[in-house]
């Protein structure tokens, strides 16, 4: 068979010439105004009045205090559910136990949840008006409009990434290696430490990558929560929020590049993670 | 030794599940069930009466409608999407690939600003649409977009290994058999793929339902005209309307359980017919 501009995979029959070319033109005009547009016109009205008002909004103390937010929040909520990933894969995969498919559906459960109603929930619960409001007010601890309920949001927004990444991946490998170590006398840490842990690194990596991109850039949940007070309890969502309301677009945008770099960053590790995790033989699953 | 489960001579059992269990409970489960004993004080009435207000009524059908027809839009594209990356070679098709992911990685709220500033009448998009007396931005298009925008990923992911899995045999057979391209496409890869595409489309339209920080900037948000569900809860919570927050929040609840319980089955159905 002739290859032409297109190479067919694996297939001897294939489409004529104009149908591919249409496809593909179909294919990347769609990603081009959907994805590829939008993400030139961050960084394109970020630096739209020059570099100089673009390092201004950075510098600026209310941008540096989101910046430091939102930098805490993923370093607590990713390391919690990290641990609790690791915890539900552990029993999930090397165990046979009743309810096992109950739990892993309950663990995917806040990824049904509106991020809106991710953050009620916990109004609901720590504000003023909610079950442990009272209490809360009486000991002077504020959870509500303050960081703890912003980090608790995005804990509840990021729970399931890291766990349904593992649970699959370590189903899939099973429980010999691990048993083979327990009875040549390794401990239970040891085994986990030297025969699990190798086994899921890429995996592992993957999840952490999502669970913190999601963590820095979660807005619905955290807005609930927050109570938007600059220099306080903003992230950097929220404050490139605050920019654009107040018509200050340039920063706006500027802060919003930070989250595209971000984005960008995460996009080229999972695709390198991807890959790395293809040669070793270690099969990713691949979903939101 | 615990009854309710086999034997294993691995250790760690009780400590890990121990603490999922808990940490599930305290994270998920305790939260989410404040939700529904605050809305069981309102009683049936009560939460009827809130539920089917004709704000909230108008809110849930302009979710309804734009992420349906985001989903649909994304469908349409997602597969040509799917099947370009998997069945032609193109320079740049990585950079390509890993591209599809960025709504996951993008921040809601970065995606918002954009696409309002891409789309409004004056916008580089949006200037073209204003020429014809359409306008996007502000307008339940502008939902459309947000929403097409952030359920792009799903379809693109679920339809591309199983088109990937399509048995090149069987193609040539039915190309042998006489069949032309469009038949074979038809009959034999289009049946093959479809029940990952219903998949990718329920994903799409389940995320698109409870999304809020892409749409909220393009959306105009007017009641009644533009202004989708997650919006009115966060309006109500500003007026210190708990109970209708509450109320509006478990209706959306439900039915995200409910598209979660259609996506599990599709997701069964659709996992058995790639093994049979």
């Amino acid at each position: 068979m002739m290859s032409g501009y297109s190479v067919p995979r694996r297939i001897s029959t294939h489409e004529s010439r104009s149908v591919t070319l249409l496809l593909i033109a179909m294919a990347l005009g769609y990603l081009v105004l959907f994805l590829g547009l939008p993400l030139y016109v961050v960084f394109h009205q970020a630096l739209s009045k020059g570099w100089d008002l673009y390092w201004e909004a950075l510098k600026e103390p209310d941008a540096w205090s989101a910046i430091k937010l939102t930098l805490i929040t993923a370093a607590i909520s990713v390391p919690a559910n990290l641990v609790f990933g690791i915890a539900a894969a552990w029993a999930i995969a090397k165990f046979e136990f009743k309810g096992k498919s109950l739990l892993i559906t309950l663990i995917d459960l806040p990824f049904a949840v509106s991020p809106v109603v991710s953050g009620l929930i916990y109004v609901l619960l720590f504000g003023a008006q909610g079950w442990f409001g009272p209490w809360l007010q009486a000991h002077d601890i504020k959870l509500i409009f303050a960081v703890p309920g912003i980090v608790l949001a995005t804990i509840f927004v990021t729970f399931p990434f890291i766990a349904r990444e593992l649970i699959p991946l370590m189903q899939a490998q099973g429980k010999e290696e691990e048993e083979a170590a327990v009875s040549l006398g390794a401990s239970g840490w040891q085994t986990f430490w030297r025969v699990t842990l190798p086994n899921i690194k890429w995996g592992l990596l993957y999840g952490v990558i999502l669970c913190n991109a999601r963590a820095m850039g979660e807005f619905g949940a955290v807005s609930v929560v927050s109570g938007h007070i600059r220099g306080m309890t903003n992230t950097m969502p929220l404050h490139v929020e605050i920019l654009y309301s107040e018509y200050n677009f340039v920063a706006a945008f500027s802060v919003a590049s930070l989250l595209a770099l971000l984005a960008l960053v995460t996009l080229l590790v999972k695709s390198l993670v991807g890959w790395q995790a293809k040669r070793s033989g270690e099969p990713l699953h691949h979903g939101a | 030794m615990s009854r309710f489960r086999a034997h294993s001579v691995l250790p760690g059992f009780n400590l890990a599940l121990g603490f999922t269990l808990l940490y599930l409970s305290l994270v998920v489960l305790i939260p989410l069930s404040a939700l529904f004993f605050k809305s069981a004080a309102l009683g049936w009435g009560g939460f009827f009466d809130l539920a089917t207000g004709e704000r909230v009524l108008a809110s849930l059908r302009v979710t309804f409608l734009t992420s349906f027809a985001a989903a649909v839009l994304n469908a349409l594209f997602g597969l040509v999407v799917a099947w370009v990356l998997v069945r032609y070679s193109f320079p740049g098709k990585r950079i390509v690939d890993a591209l599809v992911d960025l709504p996951f990685a993008l921040p809601t709220a970065v995606a918002g600003i954009t696409l309002a500033t891409l789309y409004a009448p004056s916008g580089w998009i949006g200037q073209y649409f204003a020429a014809h007396d359409i306008k996007v931005a502000y307008t339940p298009h502008g939902i459309v977009v947000a929403l097409t925008f952030i359920g792009l990923p799903f379809v693109v992911r679920t339809v591309q290994p199983v088109l990937a899995d399509v048995e090149a045999e069987v193609e040539e057979a039915a190309a042998s058999l006489g069949a032309g391209r469009w038949d074979v496409f038809r009959r034999v890869i289009f049946p093959a793929v479809y029940p990952a595409l219903l998949t990718g489309f329920a994903l799409a339209f389940a995320r698109a339902i409870g999304e809020y920080g892409s749409v909220i900037f393009i959306a105009g948000n007017m009641p009644f005209i533009s202004e989708i569900a997650p919006l009115l809860i966060v309006a109500k919570l500003e007026q210190y309307d708990y109970m209708g927050a509450t109320a509006i929040a478990v209706l959306m609840l439900l039915i995200s359980f409910a598209m979660l319980f259609a996506i599990n089955g599709l997701q069964w159905w659709s996992s058995r017919r790639g093994t049979r």
